[in-house]
């Protein structure tokens, strides 16, 4: 099985976000877990790929893959990054995870030409109807933690991340929302309609410079 | 090197000596002898000849030269990485990851090691005879840097007819010595991996270098340096050196965890000075052991290479200068117990190289045994290792 193959059946959001990386170009994936993505960009578009990753095995199968990814996080070692390091900087499902998302979204539109990052969507209906019916923490497929265990710590909604994409002067160029089965909605829907049907968005930015 | 408390007793001492002295002037290793016409110029500005380098290989080179891997070896460390050594008879000091099978495979690689410059067991140091007198050289050994010890290294290198290595590897001194092949040769280095290491020796580090030294120099058998040719031996003044060295390779929770309180072949305290705690014993066991085998003038040159070590002094301060454009590519590793080479020096190193544009891998291995980790069976380390040399291996195409 390709890589692309392997990741359609478990991270359809990555081959999406894939798609946004033009050919050729310099990419660092922050929380690039054990690589497959860099590896799809690599084998697929010819990419120069970088990642960061907190967990030791992580690492680890990324370097037996020939990747070069060091061990840490995005609030901690963006900052030591140059600017304009890379082409993409790239953050999926991990924004909601960092202690300051919006100093990592500003230290990705600082190091790459272009950020892309990927979210689960805190407003989609079936979340809003368990904290509105039930009164309690939302539990879904794709946040499947309880509210005292979990590290996703800075929940946002697909309005939550275009309005903070606005204060850090940052322009959307792309913007998809995924339904839980990974497919497309329809773009021509308003977004307030993705705010509520999709399950996760991915957006590839730039800041206005 | 972690060595048990109920390591091997000390045997004949003068024999044992006789051995030190008989290594580093005639090795059981591999000799390249430069010719005396052919000075190796030092950093301090001295030229050196006429020079030997004493190395070990393991595996065999393919028709490519393509398979080479690099061992460069920490202060006490020696060319012996492999087999047994000829001095002590204990098994090679990095058989943990050499080997066939192992991480570096010797059924699939060729791997070179050399006594660095300075050193005592068989390459130019010290204890080498001086041309001009026709004794031991003794402090008149010219001071060598790390760069000195990698540019002889390259020597070794070009007379095996190797133009690039495939991986260039070593922790602590010898992760120094991987960083400076890296900044000086890197179209020579197709893959660079400094273990436990620094881009420059800490003020903390070069204190501990101090009072191993002021050790040395205290004992009256050390004689300015000139014990060799008076026919004594400042074993003491080694062993201490040695002893408070050890504590800076281990952390205190791996000291409790081997020792805590607990007393050593007795039930209770005796009032005395004598070894009372294992630590103690421990600690006295290892410098014994250790003047078996080095030179103390040795240790005062090695100690000083590194202290004056400083990667980016020769880019004007800037470390990322001294990797700017490389193509080399670099795993960094550290351990999160090590408080002699902490994981913000290697993260010092990654930031370099990052902001130099070089592709790197960076891991902090989790484990309390200080920085000897690099030394000894660290599973999760061992796998790093491994998947860095394979892939190294296949971008390169060594089979």
């Amino acid at each position: 099985m390709s890589v692309a193959q392997t990741l359609a059946h478990s991270r359809v959001d990555l081959l999406r976000v894939a798609e946004l990386v033009a050919p050729g170009c310099k990419v660092l994936d922050v929380g690039c877990g054990d690589g497959e993505l860099l590896r799809l960009l690599a084998e697929e578009r010819n990419v120069d790929g970088r990642g960061i990753e907190l967990s030791q095995q992580g690492v680890n199968d990324c370097v037996a893959k020939g990747l070069s990814v060091i061990q840490g996080d995005a609030d901690a070692d963006l900052a030591d990054y140059p600017d304009d390091a890379f082409d993409y900087v790239i953050l999926s499902q991990t924004l909601q995870a960092t202690r300051r998302p919006r100093v990592v979204l500003e230290h990705m539109l600082r190091i790459g030409r272009r950020a892309i990052v990927s979210a689960p969507n805190f407003g989609h209906w079936s979340v809003r109807a368990q904290l509105a019916f039930l009164g309690r923490m939302p539990v879904t497929k794709n946040l499947s933690h309880s509210w005292y265990d979990t590290p996703n710590i800075h929940f946002c909604t697909i309005a939550d991340f275009v309005a903070l994409a606005r204060e850090v002067g940052a322009t959307i160029d792309k913007s998809v929302a995924l339904d839980r089965h990974g497919r497309p909605l329809n773009s021509v829907w308003p977004r307030r309609a993705w705010n509520l049907l999709g399950d996760q968005a991915i957006f590839l930015l730039h800041r206005k410079r | 090197m972690l060595l048990d408390v109920e390591g091997r007793t000390v045997g004949d001492a003068g024999a044992l000596l006789n051995g030190a002295v008989a290594q580093a002037v005639s090795p059981d290793s591999l000799t390249l002898r430069m010719s005396p016409g052919w000075p190796l110029r030092l950093d301090s500005g001295a030229a050196l000849a006429p020079l030997t380098i004493a190395y070990q290989t393991y595996g065999a080179l393919n028709a490519a030269k393509s398979n080479a891997l690099l061992i460069c070896h920490a202060l006490s460390g020696d060319q012996h990485v492999a087999n047994p050594h000829p001095i002590t008879g204990r098994p090679g000091w990095w058989e943990t990851m050499v080997g066939a099978g192992r991480p570096f495979d010797t059924d699939r690689f060729f791997i070179i090691c050399s006594n660095v410059l300075g050193g005592c067991m068989g390459s130019t140091g010290p204890s080498s005879a001086n041309p001009e007198t026709g004794e031991p050289y003794g402090l008149d050994f010219p001071i060598v840097t790390v760069a000195d010890m990698v540019r002889a290294q390259a020597l070794l290198i070009d007379h095996l007819g190797i133009e690039t290595l495939l991986c260039v590897a070593g922790g602590s001194m010898g992760g120094m010595q991987v960083l400076q092949w890296a900044a000086t040769y890197p179209d020579r280095v197709f893959a660079a991996l400094p273990i436990a290491t620094a881009a420059r020796h800490s003020s903390q580090n070069i204190a501990f270098h101090e009072v191993g030294r002021q050790a040395i120099m205290a004992d009256p058998d050390w004689r300015g340096g000139r014990y060799l040719v008076e026919g004594t031996r400042p074993s003491k003044g080694l062993a201490v050196a040695r002893m408070a060295a050890h504590i800076t390779y281990l952390s205190e929770s791996a000291l409790h965890r081997k020792f805590g309180r607990n007393l050593q072949d007795r039930a209770a305290r005796t009032f005395s000075f004598d070894a009372d705690f294992q630590v103690e014993s421990y600690l006295r066991h290892q410098g014994a052991i250790f003047v078996e085998r080095f030179d103390p003038n040795s240790y005062l040159y090695m100690t000083r290479a590194m202290d004056y070590f400083d990667l980016a002094a020769d880019t004007r301060g800037s470390l990322a200068g001294a990797f700017k454009g490389s193509r080399t590519r670099f795993c960094v590793v550290s351990f999160t117990s090590d408080w002699l080479f902490p994981t913000s020096d290697s993260r010092a190193i990654v930031r370099a190289l990052n902001a130099g544009g070089a592709s790197v891998s960076f891991v902090e291995i989790e484990t309390d045994r200080g920085h000897d980790a690099f030394l000894l069976d660290v599973p999760e380390f061992i796998d790093t290792t491994r998947g860095f040399i394979d892939a190294a291996a296949r971008a390169r195409g060594v089979d």
